[in-house]
């Protein structure tokens, strides 16, 4: 289990469910590694502030981690994590590799339109 | 804007930063960490670390977790992937503005600002990031099962990448500026020995190109000035680490390689403000040292301000948030 303070996907239900239950979701597939963990840290930091989008992470070896590898739009994605913008149940963005905070909350802007009012 | 006031503000939260903070902490000062990444800083970019005293074998990320927990137990507020819009460092009252919508502000400042790895800088790069490009061999290695990649760069992490890289692609070639290594010899005689390894020597990668994924490469002659176009599955960048030092430009000291100009006890040109860590001008650059130069960092700081008791503050002065 990947040692963050996300709440993790540890199933095909709770990925389903995760997809029904919310909006705006954004799952971050990764290992304890050192492209993986900043973005965790940066989930982490956005999570209070961004109260209308559902932060989940996923084992990219576990036994859901193809749920992600294996979306088209992961397909060209040779960086780890793979981390992946769902709106509706639908991908809506997709980016491979470390990102930093200005990098998520551009794409968090941008497609999940409703910002929460910050603290 | 929203304002607080501390006895000293460490900006960056790496080894350097989170042990001036533990050290600032436990003598009751009352101490803010600020940091624009993630807490740990490289240290959580090393998979295992064996040469730490005391400690036989730890992951980067375990090393700076406990050393975050050890600085919040003291009393230290740690602040991360914030971003600092500006800094005032030259009166007896330091202030640091976070996001633009809160200002900091203390007697003592300590820069422990860390470094990042250094990119190429050339047309393609950020487009193919993690697709085809990467900064790390142990996390996206076997995304180049028998593939053929380059490594770029001739120091210790380049070479030793290289080889470990050899587990996992069909050919690895080594792009290298200089007509010569910096690694130590053991490293370039490992190399040398591996055959999976070629060399192209003084070059330089000038373009990366491709559709959806990263498919060729330019590689440019820096004797000749000739380019070449190379197919190539992926590109691993290896080529050494920059300090996080341009919000300090024109503020205090910088030599030419933008590193922060300190005493041996760390004192920067401006009073009242230390640096610490892979930020500053020196030679040697591993956690250990970092560890050494927040503890200087910090005493030095407390020395400052038992000598210079200068007034915090008072509340006349916070503006409350509009």
């Amino acid at each position: 289990m990947l040692q963050t303070g996300l709440t993790h996907i540890l199933s095909e239900k709770d990925f389903q469910e995760t997809l029904k239950n919310n909006d705006n979701v954004m799952v971050c597939c990764g290992r304890m590694g050192p492209m993986c963990i900043p973005v965790y840290g940066v989930m982490e930091e956005l999570e209070s502030e961004y109260t209308h989008v559902a932060f989940r992470d996923m084992e990219f070896d576990g036994p859901i981690g193809h749920l992600i590898r294996n979306l088209p739009e992961c397909r060209n994605f040779r960086g780890l994590p793979f981390t992946v913008y769902f709106r509706d149940g639908k991908v809506v963005s997709a980016t491979s590799s470390i990102q930093n905070r200005d990098q998520v909350t551009q794409i968090l802007d941008a497609e999940f339109a409703t910002k929460a009012v910050t603290k | 804007m929203n304002s607080d006031s501390y006895d000293v503000i460490v900006v960056g939260a790496g080894p350097a930063g989170l042990t001036a903070g533990i050290y600032l902490a436990r003598a009751k000062m009352r101490t803010l960490i600020l940091n624009e990444g993630t807490v740990g800083g490289q240290t959580v970019l090393t998979h295992e670390i064996a040469n730490y005293p005391g400690i036989e074998s730890i992951s980067g990320y375990q090393l700076a977790t406990v050393m975050k927990n050890q600085a919040k137990k003291f009393g230290c507020t740690i602040r991360a992937n914030i971003s600092v819009t500006r800094l005032d460092l030259a009166g007896d009252i330091k202030s640091v503005e976070v996001n633009g919508r809160e200002r900091f502000t203390a007697p003592a400042v300590i820069l422990a600002t860390g470094g990042r790895s250094r990119t190429l800088g050339v047309p393609g790069e950020e487009k193919f990031k993690g697709k085809g490009i990467s900064y790390c061999a142990t996390c996206d290695g076997d995304f180049f099962q028998d593939k053929d990649i380059i490594v770029v760069g001739g120091g210790n992490s380049a070479l030793e990448e290289a080889v470990s890289l050899t587990k996992y692609a069909r050919s690895v070639t080594v792009v290298h500026q200089f007509d010569h290594f910096q690694a130590f010899a053991h490293a370039i005689e490992d190399a040398k020995r591996n055959p999976k390894i070629s060399f192209v020597m003084e070059s330089t990668i000038a373009e990366f190109s491709g559709t959806d994924a990263l498919e060729m490469v330019k590689i440019k002659n820096l004797v000749t000035g000739e380019t070449t176009d190379r197919k190539i599955d992926g590109v691993f960048v290896f080529i050494g680490y920059v300090p996080n030092t341009e919000k300090l430009d024109g503020i205090l000291d910088l030599n030419k390689a933008g590193e922060i100009m300190v005493s041996p006890l760390l004192d920067t040109s401006l009073p009242g403000v230390y640096a610490a860590g892979d930020s500053i001008a020196k030679r040697y650059r591993q956690i250990t040292t970092a560890v050494a130069d927040g503890t200087v960092a910090a005493l030095n700081a407390m020395e400052y301000l038992r000598k210079n008791a200068v007034p915090q503050p008072t509340e006349e002065l916070v503006e409350t948030e509009s």
